[in-house]
């Protein structure tokens, strides 16, 4: 397109009023004219019928993009919230559907809008260009403020260039505008100027960003909590002469409500009592406890079911006559100190513990060699159930 | 200047068959036998079910002149063709102040608050005796009433004087007249369904509560008169001039106010349901738990679901038979709606509800009255504003 004779696009005409518009859209109508177009400044009564439209396409994009919007945001919500990860808010059920309603009616009117811009865009600048040559024409400066326009295209088949100005003219027109098509031009991607334009924008806003906030807008954090008169926990000290702010307890001192046991795993405990009676609230304790730091070895029911999986010697079971002998001292002495390549658990599980975790191991032991007065003592406790469970 | 005019509206004053009058005057009786041996059966009962009619019936009257005046202040060109219809439909509302009057008799069934004794145990309806007390609550009720009396003589004497003169200043004062009762109808339809729907449940309050009466309104009201305006544009009782762009445009409000009213339902609903607080959330407790939960449920698919599918296709909205079925659905739910209004507060207010025929006795006679009230307007006066300024507009009028 290096020479001057450039391609003719189309005639456009202007009127000055609404009535005019309507009587010359009819008429370019009647003379058999298709590729024609009106350009008005607002949207005016009558128009479809003068210019014998029919309705349009477009809204079917505005439907299936409301369909679409509509029912993604919803599942969306369904399973972010309600599945990947439920949450419970304000005392609601996982999927509160009111609550969705005005998310899913704003998404919808969002998809519905935008994308219905985006297909006029798309048909109205034939994508995939983003220009139209009524662009930048006398033309089009004047319908986008206080006239009325009809722009008639020269690939219509009844355009012939003086007939249609002509008629144009006689129809009322008071200015006509030959519009040529703009030369075809084609941009490079990688063109160096925009790249560096690119990065100089990169800069200028990663570099702002960080003076601004890590600069001006600095704040200390809040630490007031942090630095105080006292030691610190593996903290170096300046005044003690070891040089730490960890202190030793004073020689001979115990911690409130510790039970000093002195013996060893060698030593005969035998005569030591259970100082527990074996209620509902001990035997819960000692089943928790039991379940935490017993049963991987020993098993969930002292059977020696060790969840271990032969990576570390599984545990005995419980119910061997020679366990089932033991005194209730012996068991606690073997918790606190350990036996054979059983550790010692005294850290971990508290002497109250110790003595539920024995309740409940008697329990366990008694349940394997049940006596003839438990089956009875379970039908009463069933039926007694029953009762409750009908009343 | 008048005279010249009427030539060219093409409208001609027909009568409308005698037996018009007559059906509505029979269905009033009928009507009011039926309601007066419901009450002898069940008085409370019939005191629920005479509200119900009687929020119905405010809704239809004072729509429509909402609609008047709606025309006169956006300055409405379409609308003109059918401004009658609307003027004599909202000729109910003299009426009303008569109507009104069985109701202050059965305050006591309708309002716990009336019972001193219920007042007296309750700290919170100690501190709403200043508002919800007998006498103050009479004077409101018939100082709105006379209001929109007012204001429905003042606004259609003028438009009936224009049939002779076709003077326009009358136009324009109406136009000021209408601003008036617009801004004074904000107020007093918020206030008149507090004090009647809202106060039944004492304890619950909801301010959006008026919008949603208003919405009501004008949702029926477009409804009655689209109904009655594509009938008697059929029989011929209207000028042919009148297109299919006037009676879309009608469609088309119908279709808006169907969306208004779930907007203003769903917000009164969606705030109430998160914030779940005790005074508030009881209202919709009463409705969903018990026998009411499939009506509430109905609610939402006749009130807006339903009419919504059958307005939004462009197609229905210029097709007179579907016109005609949607109006009518919108009059059926608008009764329906009025009816879960009341009708639940019986079980709060200690009543035994359960759902009964002689629940629909008064709405026959509400019809009858809205029937009968229109074939003597019809009689009296033109159903066409053939001397109003704007008619050559409308008969230009174009989407």
């Amino acid at each position: 397109m290096s020479n001057n004779q450039k391609q003719l696009y189309a005639i456009g005409a202007l009127f000055d009023s609404p009535d005019k518009i309507i009587y010359a859209a009819n008429k370019i109508r009647e003379a058999g004219f298709v590729n024609y177009d009106v350009n008005t400044p607002y949207p005016i009564h009558g128009m479809d019928k003068a210019m014998g439209l029919k309705s349009s396409k477009i809204g079917y994009v505005t439907l299936f993009a409301g369909f679409f919007g509509a029912s993604f945001i919803l599942s969306f919500m369904w399973w972010t919230l309600s599945v990947s990860y439920p949450l419970v808010i304000g005392g609601k059920p996982y999927f509160p559907l009111p609550a969705f309603v005005p998310i899913t009616f704003e998404f919808t009117v969002l998809s519905a809008v935008v994308s219905t811009a985006i297909a006029l865009i798309a048909v109205a600048f034939n994508f995939p260009y983003n220009s139209h040559p009524l662009h930048d024409s006398y033309y089009m400066k004047n319908v986008s403020s206080d006239k009325f326009g009809i722009v008639i295209e020269a690939i219509d088949e009844k355009f012939k260039k003086e007939d249609t100005e002509n008629l144009l003219k006689s129809l009322g027109a008071y200015f006509t505008e030959l519009i040529y098509k703009p030369e075809e031009k084609t941009f490079k991607i990688f063109e160096p100027k925009f790249l560096a334009f690119l990065l100089i924008i990169a800069l200028i806003t990663s570099g702002s960003t960080y003076v601004t906030l890590n600069k001006l807008m600095y704040m200390p954090p809040f630490d007031f909590m942090l630095h105080q008169n006292r030691g610190n926990a593996q903290a170096k000290s300046n005044f003690f002469y070891n040089t730490r702010e960890m202190r030793n307890p004073v020689k001979g001192t115990v911690a409130q409500g510790y039970i000093p046991y002195p013996f060893n795993a060698t030593d005969s405990t035998e005569y030591f009592a259970d100082p527990l009676l074996p209620t509902m609230e001990v035997l819960r304790l000692g089943q928790k406890k039991f379940l935490t730091f017993c049963s991987p070895c020993h098993g969930n029911y002292a059977d020696g079911n060790s969840r271990l999986q032969g990576q570390f010697p599984p545990g005995p079971t419980l119910h061997s006559q020679q366990v089932i002998n033991y005194s209730d001292g012996k068991i606690y002495n073997i918790i606190t100190n350990g036996q054979n390549v059983m550790p010692s658990y005294a850290r971990q599980i508290n002497s109250n513990e110790r003595w539920a975790i024995i309740n409940y191991i008697r329990v366990l032991q008694r349940a394997q060699n049940p006596k003839p007065e438990d089956f009875s003592a379970i039908k009463e406790i069933k039926k007694e159930n029953d009762d409750n469970a009908s009343n | 200047m008048p005279l010249i005019e009427l030539q060219h509206t093409g409208y001609i004053k027909k009568e409308l068959p005698n037996s018009f009058v007559k059906i509505g005057l029979s269905l009033l009786v009928i009507g009011i036998a039926l309601g007066i041996l419901s009450y002898i059966f069940e008085p409370a009962r019939a005191v629920y079910g005479y509200l119900t009619s009687f929020i119905f019936l405010v809704t239809i009257g004072i729509g429509s002149l909402f609609l008047v005046a709606l025309e006169y202040v956006a300055g409405a060109v379409w609308s003109v063709p059918f401004r009658r219809i609307a003027e004599f439909f909202s000729s109910i509302i003299p009426f009303l102040i008569i109507l009104i009057i069985p109701l202050f008799f059965g305050m006591n069934n309708l309002f716990t608050w009336t019972h001193p004794n219920v007042v007296a145990k309750d700290v919170i309806l100690q501190k709403k005796e200043m508002y919800l007390n007998i006498p103050f609550f009479i004077i409101r009720s018939i100082v709105i009433l006379l209001l929109w009396s007012l204001f429905y003589f003042l606004i259609t004497r003028n438009s009936r004087k224009q049939d002779f003169n076709g003077e326009q200043n009358l136009t324009s004062r109406n136009i000021k007249l209408s601003a008036v009762f617009i801004l004074i109808f904000a107020f007093t339809i918020s206030i008149f369904s507090f004090d009647w729907l809202m106060s039944m449940e004492p304890h619950w309050y909801s301010t959006i509560f008026g919008v949603y009466l208003f919405a009501d309104a004008v949702w029926v009201s477009f409804a009655v008169l689209t109904l009655s305006s594509v009938i008697l544009y059929q029989k011929g009782y209207l000028t042919n001039k009148i297109k299919k762009d006037h009676f879309y445009s009608l469609g088309t409000w119908m279709f808006a106010f169907t969306i208004f009213w779930a907007y203003i339902a769903f917000s009164q609903y969606m705030l109430q349901w998160y914030g779940n607080l005790p005074e508030e959330i009881i209202y919709y407790t009463n409705r969903w738990y018990g026998p009411w939960k499939a009506f509430s449920l109905g609610l939402v698919i006749a009130h807006f679901i339903v009419p919504f599918l059958i307005l939004l296709p462009r197609r229905s909205k210029t097709n007179f038979a579907i016109l005609k079925f949607a109006a009518i659905w919108i009059i059926v739910v608008q009764f329906y709606d009025a009816y879960w209004l009341v009708m639940p507060e019986m079980i709060n207010n200690g009543f035994k509800y359960n759902f009964s025929l002689w629940d629909f006795t008064f709405p026959i006679a509400a019809v009858g009255l809205i029937i009968f009230l229109f074939g003597r307007m019809v009689k009296k006066y033109n159903l066409f504003p053939i001397g109003d300024p704007k008619l050559k507009r409308t008969f230009e009028f174009y989407l």
